[in-house]
């Protein structure tokens, strides 16, 4: 306990130095919220459109803002005023918001020490570490602007409470959590609560409102930004086909402004390849968690449940319809409760985080903040080699083996494949950020951020697939050693 | 088994953490932030860029049509206005018009933000960086790595400078590096290095004087035990002067280009002190009114007095009995009779004193663990009249958390810290009385000055009774 308030103070002291930062629109979008929900009764928060940024998270986040406006009308009334309040970052405006950020994180340190609760020392510090000094929640919480830290709290809470067999527990708490974002609404939600959230709206008769605001299918299959999975291949694959198409002298339809990462560039119409509906993605989806629901099916063990999730995720990432870039951090961070659980996961952790993190950084384009992520990165992923081969290498010695093979072992245990594709992807950066404007100035302008996410996704796409076949393994979870404590 | 660590490894990696907070401080505000018609520090390091990048070098100092002294003239030794020279190409490359002669003055923007906090990260990367690995490599080489990283991590994260350069703005990781640098190679024996550049650090700022009575005492003492003492002192003599004539150089033609330079280093016309510094002057000025009862010609001679009969001490001893650590006390000892006694110190002055006791942190933790926080808090109200309230919070409580854990407080010392933390919450939350608007400014300094006194007359026991305790055991070592 003693530990983890030292390292979540210590990232708190970060996260205060970060406070003047650049922050998104969604900055904007949250003290929009937080006016709506302060200065209209319940029957409106979904109908109200007086700001283009429109209440679009599930009611239990809309009440978590409802709270935090009550705070925000004593601290500073202009900042809950619906027309007033438009744009409005002053001092104290930022002080407020960004503090808020930084009060609910404690949520997260909450389900972290409820998950941790157990565990070996030194292992349990690890686990603490890895969470609490993720970049990806610094550069989309505390720069970006957003309450990933509050919401994945919660699922590491309902995470507990499943692997210590509170099944109910863990049930209810993740459903609330899908009441707080949707997009954590991959796995089973439990009704009763649903109904409860819901409940109210329903009442109104704006249930067909709210879900529309949920589920934005009217917006294209990636992001303006691709996120780093498997369409972000399909698109580049399909560009450059059609360049090669456009070379053999075929006629294609000319797409080029749709890829030319505009503010919210949707991206429909394809030159070569079939389009994409939101069907095929969500059979996808399903499909691809198959053989592992089979496998839960069988056996399944509580002990293992962040796996489950995990993957869960990973794959939704991988398919899902308009997957944002920031919706890495859903599968990242369960991920790093189990990062030292063995030699295996720890060096798929360090590869897969460094990539996802890394695919983070087109986020933030502003000069101040870009020397800032680089480091932030590099230190996390440093900080995370050492101390993992530190630990394993302490841990192999434990058991009596050889020293020096065991040594070798941990400190090479990266691979030569994942080095230089890790190695590969500061060039992507050399090139993006310097190459790319001495080799077509002016033109290309996408070119930078397409490579970013197609290489990233190759990352990605490499992790899911060893996990995909694991599903189809011989070896039954529960020959597996179990899961050290 | 892990391969033995490398000391190169640890260090490249703590020297990015202190980048990294370095630019986080640099996210804030600075001295002067939209504020004109003066601004601050900020505006005047981009002045003086400004006005040497379009000057010739005879005009830097002199009063023309072009240079109006009586905005931000540039009040620094040469190496000051070359380092101005070097950074204003750089800033003329990226953003021509914030360094445009006239037309730049009080030029804000964040782009030119971004680009000023730089030269200062490059500064600090140049020079204070390798200096102060250089000064563990030399001072610390019997110690273990661990120690070793530490004491690294203690100098490079240390948030008074980081505070003053990279949040106030100013440019004093080079003097300061520079002489860490010297006195890494005092501690080498490279003696003539050592003086090239103590040169070179004061004539980047002549507040390095501070340390001056240190660096002569001590090599004045090894020089006197060498075999010939007299041709010594002329060699390093001949350093000194050499490393001098070539930074005046372009001022040295004529008697008057000199004295016009040197009339602007000596700042007689401010005053015995300035805003609220945890000195004597100031906080016995609250019973004494020293300006009003004595004009300035005598304050400065009576400033001059008690500085001398603070630091005769501390040079006696390194002249009969030169030793590394005895220097480095020595150093510290100096700088804070300076800060205390000397004529217009200012509250960033404690800077001088708080960077032997930070490299002295391994020797005398007791010393390193009350300063730090003794010296941010005087400069307290400095930071957060630049609105540097945040990162001051954050870099004090990162400076508990990360270097000296709560818990090893006793009761009185915990009460200690306490005290202080209240007036910091009074200083900003209360309203002082209509008839001393300066109420709580007075308390800081006072309360500060009691700890800085305390330490000084303890490090100044230390530096006579640690070398008695040395010179008693050399005894014993040449009896065997």
């Amino acid at each position: 306990m003693g530990e983890l308030l030292v390292m979540a103070a210590i990232a708190t002291c970060v996260k205060i130095l970060l406070l003047p930062s650049y922050h998104s629109t969604d900055f904007e979008v949250h003290r929009n919220w937080l006016a709506i929900t302060h200065s209209l009764p319940v029957d409106r928060w979904y109908v109200d459109e007086t700001s283009e940024w429109t209440l679009d998270y599930p009611p239990f986040f809309a009440w978590f803002e409802r709270l935090l406006s009550a705070f925000a009308a004593v601290w500073d009334p202009r900042i809950v005023d619906l027309s007033a309040g438009k744009n409005y970052a002053s001092a104290s405006c930022l002080l407020f918001q960004r503090g808020s950020v930084m009060v609910a994180d404690s949520v997260l340190y909450l389900g972290l020490w409820s998950y941790c609760k157990g565990m070996a020392p030194d292992k349990r510090k690890l686990v603490y570490a890895v969470v609490v000094f993720s970049p990806g929640l610094l550069i989309v919480d505390h720069i970006h602007f957003q309450y990933n830290g509050f919401l994945l709290g919660i699922l590491l809470l309902s995470l507990a409470a499943l692997k210590q067999g509170k099944d109910l527990l863990g049930g209810v708490i993740f459903a609330a959590l899908v009441c707080f974002k949707h997009l954590f609404a991959l796995a089973i939600s439990v009704l009763g609560v649903v109904v409860l959230a819901f409940g109210p709206f329903a009442y109104y008769g704006q249930i067909q409102q709210v879900l529309r605001r949920l589920f934005p299918f009217g917006r294209g299959l990636c992001h303006a930004y691709w996120a780093p999975n498997i369409w972000a291949m399909y698109n580049t694959a399909d560009k450059a086909l059609s360049i090669l198409f456009k070379a053999a002298g075929f006629k294609v339809n000319s797409t080029t402004a749709a890829y030319t990462g505009g503010l919210v560039g949707e991206f429909s119409s394809y030159a070569v390849l079939p389009s994409i509906t939101p069907l095929i993605t969500f059979a996808m989806v399903l499909s691809s968690l198959v053989p592992w629901l089979y496998k839960i099916w069988r056996n399944p063990q509580p002990s293992r449940v962040v796996y489950y999730i995990t993957y869960a995720y990973m794959c939704g990432f991988m398919f899902g319809w308009h997957v944002h870039e920031k919706a890495s951090l859903h599968f990242v961070v369960p991920f790093s409760l189990i990062a030292v659980e063995s030699m295996d996961n720890a060096n798929d952790y360090l590869f897969l985080s460094t990539v996802c993190y890394y695919s983070l950084f087109p986020l933030l384009y502003e000069a101040p903040e870009y020397p800032i992520k680089v480091l932030v990165l590099l230190l996390y992923s440093t900080l995370l080699w050492d101390c993992f081969s530190n630990y394993f290498s302490v841990k192999v010695d434990g058991k009596g083996e050889d020293k020096s093979k065991a040594s070798r072992h941990s400190r090479t245990a990266l691979g030569r494949l994942k080095s230089s594709y890790l190695a590969g992807m500061i060039l992507i950066e050399i090139y993006g950020q310097f190459g790319h404007r001495f080799l077509f100035p002016q033109r290309l302008e996408f070119l930078p951020l397409m490579l970013v996410s197609a290489y990233c996704s190759i990352g990605v796409f490499y992790i899911w697939v060893q996990w995909f076949r694991s599903g189809f393994s011989i070896h039954d979870w529960s020959t597996l050693p179990p899961p050290s404590k | 088994m892990r391969d033995a660590p490398s000391f190169r490894a640890s260090a490249i990696f703590i020297a990015a953490v202190a980048v990294l907070i370095r630019l986080l401080t640099g996210l804030h505000s600075y001295s002067g932030a939209g504020n004109p018609p003066k601004y601050g520090d900020y505006e005047a390091q981009r002045h003086w860029m400004e006005l040497t990048i379009n000057l010739p070098v005879s005009d830097w100092y002199r009063n023309t049509t072009d240079n109006d002294l009586g905005y931000w003239g540039l009040d620094y030794p040469p190496l000051t206005a070359y380092q101005s020279y070097i950074h204003g190409v750089f800033m003329r490359k990226f953003d021509e018009q914030s360094v445009a002669l006239h037309s730049s003055r009080g030029y804000e923007s964040l782009h030119s933000k971004v680009l000023m906090r730089w030269t200062v990260v490059l500064s600090d990367l140049a020079i204070f960086f390798p200096a102060a690995i250089a000064f563990v490599a030399a001072y610390y080489r019997q110690r273990s790595h661990e120690e070793r990283v530490w004491v690294l991590a203690l100098i490079l994260l240390q948030p008074a400078l980081i505070l003053i350069d990279h949040g106030h703005f100013q440019y004093n990781c080079l003097s300061l590096g520079l002489a860490i640098g010297a006195a890494a190679a005092v501690i080498s024996r490279w003696e003539i290095v050592a003086c090239v550049l103590f040169s070179l650090s004061l004539n980047h700022k002549q507040m390095s004087m501070y340390y001056a009575p240190a660096f002569f005492s001590h090599l004045l003492g090894i020089s006197l035990r060498k075999k010939y003492p007299v041709l010594n002192v002329l060699k390093l003599g001949a350093a000194v002067l050499s490393t001098f004539a070539l930074c005046w150089w372009p001022f040295l033609h004529s008697r008057e280009a000199v004295l016009q330079v040197l009339s602007r280093l000596v700042p007689i016309h401010r005053g015995l002190f300035e805003d609220y510094v945890s000195n004597f002057w100031c906080v016995s000025n609250l019973l004494i009114k020293w300006k009003q009862l004595l004009p300035d010609r005598v304050l400065v001679q009576l400033a001059f007095v008690a500085t001398l009969a603070c630091i005769l001490p501390s040079m006696l001893q390194q002249i009969l009995r030169p030793s590394r650590r005895g220097f480095l006390l020595a150093m510290f000892n100096c700088s804070f009779a300076f800060y205390f006694f000397s004529y217009q110190v200012h509250e960033k002055s404690i800077l001088l004193p708080v960077i032997p006791g930070t490299l002295l942190a391994l020797d005398e933790p007791l010393v390193w663990r009350w300063l730090i926080p003794g010296a941010l808090m005087s400069m307290f109200p400095l930071l957060v009249r630049d609105g540097l309230l945040l990162p001051y919070f954050a870099l004090l409580l990162l400076f508990f958390l990360g270097f000296v854990p709560l818990r090893s407080f006793n009761p009185v010392a915990a009460s200690s810290l306490l005290g202080g933390f209240v007036l910091h919450l009074a200083y900003l939350l209360l309203d002082p009385p209509a008839r001393y608007p300066y109420l709580f400014e007075a308390f800081i300094a006072t309360y500060t000055f009691a700890y800085f006194a305390a330490i000084f007359l303890y490090t100044n026991y230390r530096q006579w009774s640690r070398s008695r305790v040395l010179s008693s055991t050399q005894k014993r070592k040449k009896k065997v």
